[in-house]
């Protein structure tokens, strides 16, 4: 499994390469990954669903305990047939989808083929760091995905919304991985599942794992990046916002369910948000005319409902789930295409201008048909299956199960209506509008179609294909499970009756004239998308007003804010502490004398210049007799450093202050008073500097350890008689590889700042002569 | 400079393979900057090599005695300044034939991949070894390798020192690049 996961990255990396000499044909190429990888897993399925599930670790950061650990059991599998069966599909869809020649090519397949890697992790991951890396894989390809080549400002914003949100809740999600991980003493999921820990830190732990679930998987209040995600090519919205994507926020919470079930701070949550996104996304599909965007919303719908049948967390209710987690995959996968075939052929996905498409295209009708029913839960398709065992396992679960239901009754009759509204629309014929003009909808590409959405037909017949891999996951719920089997018959029962008033209350709201009125309005204030905005407008205005506070652009306010904290800060406690030195002596040598007069009359000096130049050469007088101090002192290698630092500095300062008015102010200051406060502010500073420096050098005794070390192990150790060169090579080099690696990036940053805003001249100073003739030949 | 043919290659009689191919100071119409003076640009130039070998030896002296990496990469790059400071940034350009971020990062790469070489033989991170040999004529020779630790902050050093008689230096001359257009008008004004 390890080496499947493998096998998509490195087969992303080679896609563009074949892209650019294939064309087209690399999504044939991409698509071979998960197509193995389906095959893989389906040969190895009895290890799935055995006792024991198979488990392999790859230990890559073992110092720290972190490991990638892949455990293949039944929800895995049937996460994999859904991400690499129809990942598979849409790969070769694309293939025929795509324009010739299209630049998109390479982006798309490599992105496409490292998603469904990443997916493929994330199903299979067995401990929480993998988890959450590949779920952060998967939100940055579908970021790539949908904003493509960023062309369009529509495009930008809706991939910045679905990264926005979604990351959003994956940092959260971290936390309370990592929380839930500290909780339990294990990172394996498996184990925190088995034993699962509680106390308040667990409570918390679990919302913010949900806030994750719930932003991944379009619930609300999140949803509204779902149906702005529609902008990407129909094969990616299929693939990403309909099949395998979004179904990870499902996917988390179905992992962790068994064990947390009971916990009222996760399945209430998952509920309440469950029915309230069910109803609210069925309810807005109503309304919307374009296809792909009526079906985003009827995703948000179905997902809302996933998450209501995990969070009831019965038997049944889990069995369900799976059954319309399959299912759903599927009929969607199914529809997105035929939506795909459609804005192709016509060039249009408005249902106002469709018309008569059903007569045209038969086999294409009858496929989308097939998932259309699927999704409406009509007989005899595995859609049907799955909400009869749904509303069975509400049916019959405690008091609040009977609530729940009522909300999946409602939410199910607008499930009915906006498939009818999408069948009719895009293939039935309307009176006012002429029949669409389209070329053959296209074998291979109907075909495509044709797979997922007779899949669903025939599981349906013959659910004891799959019932093994479903119940042996809800078996993870209840040690004794109900004596229930998927099927289209159990009689005619209140399931059945239920599912027969859907389908009548369904029909009737498709055909009233109620529905295009009233339906899927929601008044402006409440729209998610206000949130969204306002939230992120918050965000951007309190960033500027925090950092134009900061960045004030005055370096005397950054120099004071700094020396001031510096004096209080620090100053305070070091100066309570501190004992007065007993021998101060004047001087060491008498050397020192002169030296030390030379550099305080420079300094003051400084202060009392006028002209900028006079003051850099002043300064550099300082710099200087320190070196000379130094050299006093005995420090050889300090002093040339000192030298060597301070005679480039002044060279530096002279560059720069050839550009300023050689005096300091014209006439009179600015701020009178200010040169008051920025003079009273240095004494201090400098002072406390002073005392400080005479202080600790008072109260050091003798040679530091450290210092010792270095001395006695230089020469034997380093093979170096130097000691200051013994630490900057080798004792402290790692400091020095810091700080020369800081060194390069200020200077390139100094050089960026500086050429940016380069203009280029006519007789440029800086143009080496040989350059010339090509600068010349540019400007014409 | 890259896009010069090169001269090397063109086939020369062979009694003039020698011959200076450009001259030794700077003609009157490529310098532009600052009024010139005549003896501290051949100072500058006579002292130059000197100065870049007083760098090199300071960078095989820091073992033993005062310098290191970082002391003779200051004096190679104040022997840039001093030819900087003598013909403006049309000397520079005819000493530098290289690219100062590329020395940046070849002095970066140089000191990292000395730190993780020793990884590659099983040792830690930046540990080093000392090889000794002898040879007939110059006796013991030492070697160790955070010699190369060194070069790298040499060359670093360096290509800083160079990058910032680039930017800050030629960068910011009068006419130089580094001068938007608003700045240059109101010169423009002062002047006239």
């Amino acid at each position: 499994m390890l080496t499947a996961i493998a096998a998509h990255f490195v087969l992303a990396a080679f896609l563009p390469l074949i892209a650019r000499r294939w064309g087209r044909a690399a999504f044939v190429v991409g698509a071979l990954a998960p197509a193995a990888t389906l095959v893989f897993a389906l040969s190895r399925a009895s290890g799935a669903l055995a006792e024991r599930h198979p488990v392999e670790t790859f230990a890559w950061a073992p110092n720290i305990g972190l490991e990638f650990t892949t455990r293949f059991d039944e929800l895995a599998l049937l996460m994999i047939v859904l991400v690499s069966g129809i990942g598979a599909l849409v790969l070769c869809y694309y293939a025929c989808y795509a324009k010739p020649g299209d630049r998109a090519v390479s982006r798309d397949s490599s992105l496409l083929v490292l998603f469904a890697g990443s997916m493929l992790g994330l199903v299979l991951a067995d401990d929480v760091i993998s988890l959450y890396i590949f779920w952060e894989l998967t939100t940055v390809c579908s970021f790539l995905l949908v904003g493509g080549e960023g062309l369009t400002r529509k495009l930008r914003k809706s991939a910045t919304q679905a990264l926005l949100v979604t990351s959003l809740g994956g940092l959260a999600m971290l936390l309370g991985l990592l929380l839930l991980a500290t909780a339990a003493g294990t990172t394996r999921i498996s184990e925190i599942i088995a034993n699962p820990p509680g106390g308040g830190v667990v409570t918390a732990a679990v919302l913010l794992i949900l806030l994750g679930a719930f932003t991944k998987s379009a619930q609300v209040p999140f949803h509204p990046w779902l149906p702005g995600a529609m902008v990407a090519p129909t094969p990616v919205s299929a693939y990403l916002h309909a099949a395998a994507m979004v179904k990870a926020g499902v996917y988390l919470v179905a992992r962790f369910a068994p064990g947390f079930s009971d916990l009222p701070a996760w399945w209430l949550p998952i509920v309440v948000l469950g029915l309230w996104t069910m109803v609210l996304g069925g309810f807005r599909a109503l309304r919307q005319h374009d296809l792909k965007t009526l079906l985003a919303y009827g995703t948000i719908s179905q997902l809302g409902f996933l998450m209501v049948l995990v969070g009831a967390g019965t038997w049944i209710a889990a069995l369900a789930d799976v059954t319309l987690v399959l299912a759903h995959g599927l009929f969607k996968s199914a529809l997105f295409l035929t939506v795909g075939i459609i804005d192709k052929r016509t060039g249009t996905r408005d249902i106002r201008e469709l018309s008569g498409l059903g007569a045209r295209w038969p086999a294409l009708t009858v496929f989308a048909t097939l998932a259309v029913l699927s999704m409406a839960g009509f007989p005899p398709l595995l859609g049907f299956v799955g909400k009869e065992a749904a509303i069975e396992g509400l049916l019959h679960g405690e008091p609040k199960d009977l609530l729940l239901l009522a909300g999946v009754v409602l939410g199910s009759v607008f499930t009915v209506a906006y498939s009818l509204r999408f069948l009719v629309g895009a293939f039935g014929a309307r009176p006012t509008v002429a029949p669409t003009e389209a070329p053959p909808s296209g074998t291979v590409m109907t075909t495509i179609v044709g797979i997922p959405a007779v899949a669903g037909l025939v599981l349906a017949f013959v659910p004891g294909l799959v019932e093994p891999l479903l119940a042996g996951y809800a078996d993870a719920y209840s040690a004794n499970p109900p004596d229930y089997h998927l099927g289209l018959w159990h009689g005619f029962k209140l399931p059945l009756l239920l599912s027969i008033a859907i389908i009548i209350a369904g029909y009737l709201l498709h055909r009233t004239a109620l529905a295009p009125r009233l339906a899927g309005w929601v008044p402006g204030p409440l729209h998610a998308q206000r949130g969204y905005q306002a939230s992120v407008d918050g965000l951007v205005a309190l960033a500027q007003s925090v950092t134009g506070r900061l960045q004030a652009g005055s370096l005397p306010i950054y120099l004071g804010v700094i020396l001031v904290t510096m004096v209080a800060v620090p100053g305070a406690g070091l100066l309570s502490g501190i004992e007065t030195p007993v021998d101060l002596r004047a001087w060491d040598s008498l050397l020192q004398v002169p030296l030390a007069a030379l550099v305080l009359v420079a300094a003051g000096t400084v202060v009392l210049a006028r002209r900028r130049l006079t003051a850099v050469l002043l300064t550099g007088v300082v710099g200087y007799g320190i070196g000379a101090l130094f050299i006093v002192d005995g420090g050889a290698d300090l002093a040339l450093a000192q030298f060597l630092v301070e005679s480039l500095t002044l060279v530096v300062f002279v560059f720069v202050i050839r550009r300023f008015p050689p005096r300091f102010v014209d006439g009179r200051p600015y701020f009178p008073r200010a040169r008051w406060v920025k003079a009273g502010l240095a004494a201090v500073a400098g002072t406390f500097v002073a005392v400080l420096a005479v202080l600790f050098s008072g109260s050091r005794q003798g040679m530091p350890e450290a210092s010792r070390f270095y001395a006695e192990n230089a020469e034997s150790a380093t093979g170096a008689t130097n000691v200051v060169n013994a630490i900057i090579v080798d004792f402290r080099a790692f400091d020095t590889i810091g700080e020369i690696a800081v060194l390069a990036i200020a200077a390139t940053g100094a050089a960026s700042l500086i050429l940016a805003r380069a203009r280029q001249r006519p007789s440029g100073g800086y143009v080496p002569e040989d350059a010339g003739s090509e600068r010349t030949e540019v400007k014409q | 400079m890259s896009t010069e043919p090169d001269r090397e290659l063109e086939r020369v009689p062979w009694a003039e393979w020698d011959r200076p191919r450009d001259r030794w100071l700077m003609a009157e119409h490529n310098c532009n900057t600052w009024p010139r003076s005549l003896l501290l640009e051949v100072c500058a130039r006579i002292v130059f090599p000197t100065v870049l070998m007083v760098s090199v030896y300071l960078l095989f002296a820091g073992h033993h005695d005062a310098g290191g990496g970082f002391s003779g990469g200051l004096v190679a790059g104040l022997a840039f300044v001093l030819r900087y400071v003598a013909g403006g940034s049309a000397e520079l350009a005819a000493t530098v034939r290289i690219r100062p971020p590329v020395v940046i990062g070849s002095g970066l790469s140089i000191a990292v991949l000395t730190a993780l070489v020793p990884a590659l033989v099983g040792q830690p991170v930046l540990s080093s070894a000392i090889w000794k040999l002898s040879l007939p004529v110059l006796g013991e020779l030492k070697f160790t390798t955070n010699l190369f630790l060194d070069i790298g902050v040499y060359l670093l050093i360096v290509g800083v020192v160079i990058d910032l008689l680039r930017t800050v230096g030629a960068g910011t001359e009068l006419g130089g690049p580094g001068l938007d257009d608003e700045t240059l008008e109101r010169e423009e004004v002062e002047r006239t």
